[in-house]
């Protein structure tokens, strides 16, 4: 960059220095304060409180859910970015702001929705009591609220990416003879891959991490129905904050794992996605 | 690679104890989690012995009224162990799941432990707080959860209101004007008991916490011996959190006897003994008296004194009752 | 209903479908269900149990806190933004990561570390408390919360546009002798805004709802601190759930509406690119 095309060099420190207030005071002292909490007691404290068979009942149950909600997701997503970015038709702008919604809905309603369609007093409540089947306060409940709060992650990632690529590309591949999936698997997902890994890592980070939807759906029982961050809660209410953080500190360790993929995926393959974007 | 991890879990996941074993279900609120633990231990044990057959409990904890909403929305419950006979009225009325007269299919109102409300204070009690009327000086902090959110900010709110009744014989404004200048001292509403605590002890706010007895107790023990002291007052309520078997549940499940048997097992010396030890005043004469240090006498005022819990949650805890109406004079 | 920008291209029908499909199974239908029992309700009830005074003020606060957290992190994003793209210092890449924390760190966590963090006898909230600034338990503790949580939405938004801005533009306006500041505010703002009024709903819109990290952080006095998401639970917690429906409803069609302008704005903006 040419020199002129800069700010002075005074200018550029202050900015550099506030941008870095903001990141220490916003987002690295609460991560600190996790793991300090986590860790205050000893590294022998901590591998307790993570072995502790609750607290990994509640790891693999959150494993699972994250299992199901993310690969639909996955699939939902593809779908979905490929009607909207590949064709257009009327009410895109309200199919678009649809997928969205999940994003804003108050976790609290996103539990509740399900709750006043699943519950004992909802709309298949008596239905289900009579075939046996329990959605809320099981597995099906969790599964079902994870899907709807990490819903447009995917999409969100991949619509605009395969909008500015266009359609020249699958358009070449039809004419020269591409069956569907072949333009699918050959042209367009060599692409997107780097987007969708980044929408799936993100989906999977929300999905391991939500709290509020998944507490009005879970029931609470322990070692059956409660999630990771659930189970933060549970410690931290019986007073066990040392083992409440170092769950949260799993937690967050998971958040970092997820932005750490996601920075080597933009390093090694950043010039693929910035060629993707020129396309 | 992703997938095939994925795939691993969820396969680890699928290795869940063999379901040969009966399994009851304890919906409960939140301050009972260790006494459940033991009490569930001892019952299993006793249950076997008897038996033969392996029972495991599990347990389910948090705010009590949404303890309730749980098993009204298809919480399978096979016993309710709640913090106030309103919200297991609330079950009984809004799902039908047991029958209305569940107090009364139990000894002792349903209620195998008492506990009443007492007052935490730092240590040395800086403030000088003995009783109700020093908590409405103007430079007292008081840290109490949401009335309309916990059932032990209920227990809260009505021991001030039984003593202010008694204090200005029965007159039910100036009893209402104590109250709000008590709230009025309030900087913080947590939506359940244990997040009061926590405000109290962990961020160190407030001059006094109100909470139950077998709570204060058990945060002087966890939380350090040196940093607060015990305050009783010179009248409090008779906090009942009463016992309740879902019909409709242990029907369905077969559990019935087992449930019932548990229940019952409260009752029981042993079963007292548990609840005495984790500062729950006992109903049983003979353990209540083994455990008396801990339980200094108080003058109790009972729910029915003040009118019943389908009366008092109309006038004070409803839309528009008397606690919204102190809570709109909260913003100093 | 027709494909009108490519008839080649296949998979319109399954894709447009499965879509659908799902939107109305995970979305549609659970949604369906919450504006059913709101109506059930009457005008009046509802008008009683959405608007009150106390309602208002939750909203008061949670519209107003999330405005003034969104416009802060407008403000920051838009810097955070800038400094990535246009600045090469030691620990960028780190700083470039650490912006997604909000999205990937459990709101809970969240809540429990701010509050611990901003509490009188916290690291922060002590330094503050001596200046005579309360942070937790208070509005301005609501607002930290809801700054966390909206932060990644702004930078997220305008780091490819400012990216992508062409070099010519500036160096002909600098050529021309323009300053700096009247470049950015004529060349480079005009072209971000639209990202950055993205960027900003996106932020409101996620405060507006959120949970878990703001009731730890949040007073939770009556008219003070108390933010509407919680006031639907408290709803629920006293079986009122016509009361808890309808305030959903309410903040639903407010978030609905915020999305439909961005995906609207979106839309032109890139009509104005083309």
């Amino acid at each position: 960059m040419k020199p002129s095309l800069t700010e002075a060099p005074w200018a550029r420190y202050a900015l550099t220095a506030a941008a870095l207030a903001i990141v220490l005071l916003f987002l690295a002292l609460p991560l600190f304060v996790v793991f300090s909490e986590a860790l205050a007691k000893g590294v022998a404290v901590y591998g307790r409180a993570l072995s502790d068979p609750d607290t990994l009942s509640a790891i693999r149950l959150t494993l699972t859910v994250a299992a199901i909600a993310v690969p639909f997701n996955l699939v939902f997503g593809v779908a979905a970015a490929w009607c909207v970015a590949k064709f257009d038709f009327p009410g895109k702008s309200i199919l678009v702001s649809l997928i969205d919604l999940p994003f804003s809905v108050s976790p609290v309603v996103s539990g509740l929705v399900y709750v006043l369609l699943f519950g004992a007093q909802g709309w298949f409540g008596p239905w289900l009591a009579a075939h046996h089947l329990q959605v809320i306060f099981a597995v099906p409940g969790i599964v079902l609220a994870t899907v709807f709060v990490t819903f447009p992650f995917v999409a969100r990632e991949l619509i605009p990416l395969m909008e500015e690529q266009g359609t020249d590309e699958e358009e070449a591949a039809v004419v020269l003879g591409a069956g569907p999936w072949q333009v699918f698997f050959r042209v367009t997902l060599p692409n997107i891959k780097w987007g969708l890994l980044y929408g799936v890592l993100l989906c999977n980070a929300r999905a391991m991490g939500e709290f509020g939807a998944v507490s009005v759906v879970s029931g609470h029982i322990r070692g059956l129905t409660v999630t990771t961050p659930l189970q933060v809660e549970i410690l931290y209410n019986e007073y066990n904050f040392t083992a409440a953080f170092a769950v949260a500190s799993l937690l967050a360790l998971l958040g970092l794992v997820t932005l750490v993929a996601k920075s080597v995926v933009e390093w090694r393959f950043g010039g693929e996605l910035a060629a993707n974007r020129r396309h | 690679m992703f997938w095939r991890l994925f795939l691993l879990f969820l396969a680890l996941s699928a290795v869940t104890p063999a379901q040969a074993e009966t399994a009851l279900l304890n919906v409960s609120y939140d301050p009972t989690r260790e006494l459940y633990q033991d009490v569930n231990q001892a019952f299993a044990r006793v249950w076997k012995d008897k038996t033969g057959e392996t029972v495991r409990i599990n347990q389910s904890h948090g705010g009590s009224g949404k303890q309730a909403r749980s098993v009204i929305d298809g919480l399978e419950a096979d016993v309710v162990t709640l913090a106030l006979a309103y919200d297991i009225d609330a079950i009984a009325d809004k799902s039908g799941l047991l029958a209305r007269d569940w107090q009364r299919r139990l000894p002792e109102n349903a209620t195998p432990y008492t506990s009443t409300i007492v007052f935490l204070v730092r240590k040395g009690n800086p403030k000088h707080i003995r009783d109700w009327d020093d908590l409405v000086q103007p430079d007292v902090q008081i840290i109490t959860p949401n009335p309309k959110t916990s059932g032990g900010a209920r227990w809260n709110y009505l021991a001030a209101w039984g003593h202010a009744l008694a204090k200005s014989g029965n007159d039910e404004g100036k009893a209402r004007d104590f109250l709000t200048r008590l709230y009025r001292n309030v900087p913080v509403l947590d939506s359940g008991a244990r997040g009061a605590t926590t405000t109290f002890v962990q961020r160190g706010i407030g001059d006094v916490l109100l909470a139950w007895e077998n709570e204060a107790i058990l945060a002087v023990e966890e939380l350090g011996k040196d940093q607060f002291d015990l305050v009783v007052p010179s009248l409090s309520i008779l906090a009942e959190p009463p016992v309740a078997l879902v019909d409709k549940v242990v029907d369905k499940h077969g559990t019935r006897a087992v449930a019932e048997a548990y229940l019952r097992f409260l009752f029981s010396p042993e079963g007292q003994e548990l609840g005495a030890r984790h500062h729950y005043r006992p109903r049983d004469a003979a353990v209540a008296a083994r455990h008396g240090g801990q339980f200094p006498a108080v003058r109790l005022v009972t729910i029915d004194q003040l009118g019943g819990w389908q009366k008092i949650q109309q006038i004070h805890f409803s839309d528009g009752g008397v606690f919204d109406q102190i809570a709109g004079s909260m913003k100093q | 209903m027709a494909a009108t920008k490519s008839s080649v291209v296949p998979g319109f029908g399954p894709t447009l479908g499965f879509t659908l499909f799902a939107l109305g199974l995970i979305v549609l239908m659970p949604l369906a269900a919450l504006f059913l029992r709101a109506s059930g309700m009457g005008w009046q009830q509802f008008v009683q149990a959405a608007f009150s005074p106390r309602v208002m003020s939750a909203y008061a606060l949670s519209f107003g806190g999330a405005l003034a957290a969104a416009a802060f992190n407008a403000v920051a994003g838009l810097l955070l933004a800038w400094v990535l793209v246009r600045y090469r210092f030691p620990g960028r890449r780190l700083m470039d990561a650490m912006v997604d924390l909000p999205f990937a760190l459990p709101t809970a966590v969240a809540g429990i570390a701010l509050t611990t963090l901003y509490a009188p006898k916290g690291m922060l909230g002590g330094l503050l408390a001596g200046l005579g600034v309360k942070v937790a338990f208070t509005p301005l503790g609501v607002m930290v919360a809801m700054v966390f949580i909206g932060l990644p939405f702004v930078v997220r938004t305008v780091e490819p546009v400012l990216q992508d801005i062409d070099a010519d533009w500036e160096e002909a306006a600098l050529s021309l002798g323009a300053n700096r500041l009247q470049v950015f505010l004529r060349i480079i703002l005009p072209s971000i805004l639209p990202a950055l009024v993205t960027g900003f709903a996106l932020a409101f819109a996620r405060a507006l709802g959120e949970y878990g990290s703001v009731i730890f952080i949040a007073g939770n006095i009556p008219g003070v601190s108390e933010i509407a998401p919680l006031l639907i639970v408290t709803k629920l917690e006293q079986y009122d759930y016509a009361g808890a429906t309808a305030i959903a409803a309410v903040m639903l069609v407010v978030s609905f509406i915020l999305l439909l302008i961005i995906n609207t704005v979106q839309k032109w903006q890139r009509r104005l690119y083309q």
